[in-house]
């Protein structure tokens, strides 16, 4: 477990986190900017000093008489933007944090989860190792960033934004790097997003932040279910999660199948094996509702579900249906107009009508079964 | 050949002083400059101040009040008691301790400015990476703050050559001891051997030259690195 409280003021700011969550898998801390998602980052790793205590698998990091020095704390540190040492090559940075990690070890209290080659081949370092970090791409630092934080062995790794200073195009590119680690890496992750897409692709369980606060804490599929109208995440970017399995390819036509609890999902190609358990994310807003099945539509995916409960305010142009699929649930955005048009109940059955999805390829849920049972103090 | 002989002692002498000076100065400074740069105490300005006060006062004010510090009954003549001697005024060990506080400021300013410029994401880095602040230090803040330090054992090198107005008021013009090149010339003039006093003082010019150009070449590179 990775148990943490801190307390105190910082610069006209109030801080008062707490909350513990497994030592395993991604934790997101999520929130908007300005919450405090980075100064509890900055606590866990030592970089700032408030009252309060940390312990990690146990060990205590922090409490009324300790404070381990930042130097001390096997944390492996991935800042906004990569904070790449200029006066030495990419090998060397990456040497930097592999030298002292034999000192910094204490004994055999842990070892490092992945060699130097087998870092350099998940980040795809290798064609720029001998090159100065000035001479790089912001992706390319920042993906030699968080090699070196995985050399020096670390037993948590926590990432700042690593993705914020980089554009558009930069973070598609990384994202795949980022998914990887996160299936091999042993050491628990804390990721500091307020990007609730990256969030939905890489996180096991959000911790959500406002005002200084944790306000939430859950597995990724309730919290993003839960996470719905508050603030914080834009109505258009909500979402849910669907896991299935990836049932075949079709080359000539470019689409993959997924199956579902038994129900077939189409999606754009995925470069992913046969049998792979992926998540799938599913907008609200991408979502219709059909009370028949309907035909003749270009709408590829059509889902038998239940709906399960209605939320729609009085004063709201849409309100908000929550489809159960098997035993996932979606939601769907419609207007309040249709819902009274198909007299919606819940207990009904319905159709989902899918129109776009966004995929997280990846691990974990055949491999490993992630603890997910976040609780907020 | 035979004027060139005649300088050689002086000007010998005066690059050893600034050898040893700028040693001096540099392990005095590094330090120092770390604490002006990184501390956060509010009186640390009144300590920059005294550091850059050779800056502006006569070199014949700072030199009177060496004197009497360097002098018997100074804590300068202390000191020199330990090993029998009576004063350290009109000494090379003298001329060292004079040279290192009034070139001070010309070591301390580049180092600091450059310990300043390093941001502070870099030492937290190599913190997270498992080093100390010991090891931070040399790891990272010294090779990143290279530049100053270039410029600054350069600056302090070269204006221990140029000063002229302390030595001459804790040294004396004591051949093989005190004269150094900036009192040789002096005396040359006060003499009218204008073809020594030619040679040193054109030495002197070329040598001041290449000193500013190998400084504005340093901090223009040391801009482009970052």
């Amino acid at each position: 477990m990775i148990e943490a409280a801190f307390k105190g003021r910082l610069g006209g700011f109030d801080l008062d986190a707490c909350f513990a969550v497994p030592a395993s898998g991604v934790t997101a801390l999520f929130g908007p900017s300005g919450s405090g998602k980075t100064s509890i980052l900055r606590c866990l790793a030592g970089l700032t000093q408030l009252d309060g205590r940390l312990s990690v698998n146990g060990e205590v990091w922090q409490d009324a008489r300790t404070f381990v020095a930042p130097h001390r704390r096997e944390a492996g540190y991935v800042f906004q933007s990569a904070t790449l040492f200029p006066h030495l090559s990419v090998a060397g940075n990456l040497a930097y944090g592999e030298k002292r990690a034999a000192a910094r070890r204490r004994g055999a209290a842990s070892q490092p989860v992945l060699d130097r080659d087998a870092i350099i081949d998940l980040l795809g370092l290798a064609p720029f190792i001998d090159r100065r970090p000035s001479d790089l791409s912001g992706g390319e630092r920042q993906r030699v960033a968080i090699g070196r934080a995985l050399l020096a062995a670390p037993r948590l790794l926590l990432m700042d934004e690593p993705l914020s200073a980089l554009d558009a195009m930069t973070k598609a590119d990384i994202l795949p790097y980022l998914e990887r680690l996160a299936a091999v890496a042993a050491m628990p992750i804390v990721y500091v997003s307020h990007d609730i897409g990256e969030v939905a692709r890489l996180a096991d369980r959000i911790v959500q932040i406002a005002g200084g606060r944790v306000v939430g804490c859950g597995s990724t599929a309730d919290m993003l279910e839960r996470l719905g109208l508050e603030a914080g995440v834009p109505a258009f970017e909500e979402s849910a999660l669907l896991t299935g399995v990836i049932a075949s390819h079709d080359t000539a036509l470019r689409l993959t199948r997924v199956d579902c609890g038994g129900q077939s999902l189409t999606v754009p190609p995925l470069d992913l094996p046969v049998g792979q358990t992926i998540r799938v994310r599913v907008r609200a807003r991408d979502v219709a509702i059909a009370l028949q099945r309907p035909s003749g539509i270009s709408i590829r995916n059509i889902l038998d579900a239940t709906i399960l409960t209605i939320d729609a305010a009085e004063d709201a142009v849409h309100g908000d249906v929550v489809l159960g699929i098997g035993d996932a649930r979606i939601k769907s955005r419609i207007t309040r107009e249709a819902m009274a048009e198909l007299a919606l109940k819940p207990g009904m059955p319905a159709f989902a009508l899918i129109k776009s999805v966004s995929f997280d390829g990846r691990r974990g849920y055949t491999a490993r079964d992630p603890e997910t049972g976040a609780d907020a103090r | 050949m035979a004027a060139l002989l005649e300088i050689w002692p002086a000007v010998a002498l005066t690059l050893k002083l600034a050898s040893v000076t700028t040693l001096a100065l540099l392990v005095l400074s590094t330090p120092l400059a770390w604490w002006l740069a990184r501390s956060r105490v509010r009186w640390k300005e009144g300590v920059a101040a005294i550091v850059a006060m050779p800056l502006v006062l006569p070199p014949t004010a700072l030199g009177f009040y060496l004197l009497l510090a360097l002098g018997p009954d100074g804590p300068g003549g202390a000191v020199a008691g330990l090993w029998g001697g009576r004063s350290l005024a009109f000494t090379f060990e003298g001329l060292v301790i004079g040279s290192v506080i009034y070139s001070l400021p010309f070591v301390v300013q580049p180092i600091r400015n450059a310990f300043q410029a390093i941001d502070n994401g870099m030492l937290e880095a190599a913190a997270s990476l498992g080093a100390s602040p010991w090891d931070a230090f040399w790891s990272v803040a010294v090779p990143l703050a290279r530049t100053g330090f270039l410029t600054g054992a350069v600056l302090g090198f070269a204006h221990t050559i140029g000063e002229f107005g302390v030595i001459l008021m804790i040294g004396g013009d004591l051949p093989g001891e005190t004269r150094v090149a900036s009192i040789a010339l002096y005396d040359f003039v006060e003499t009218l051997q204008w073809g020594k006093a030619h040679l040193l003082a054109g030495g002197m010019v070329v040598f001041a030259f290449l000193v500013v150009l190998t400084v504005l070449l340093m901090d223009k590179r040391g801009r482009v690195r970052q």
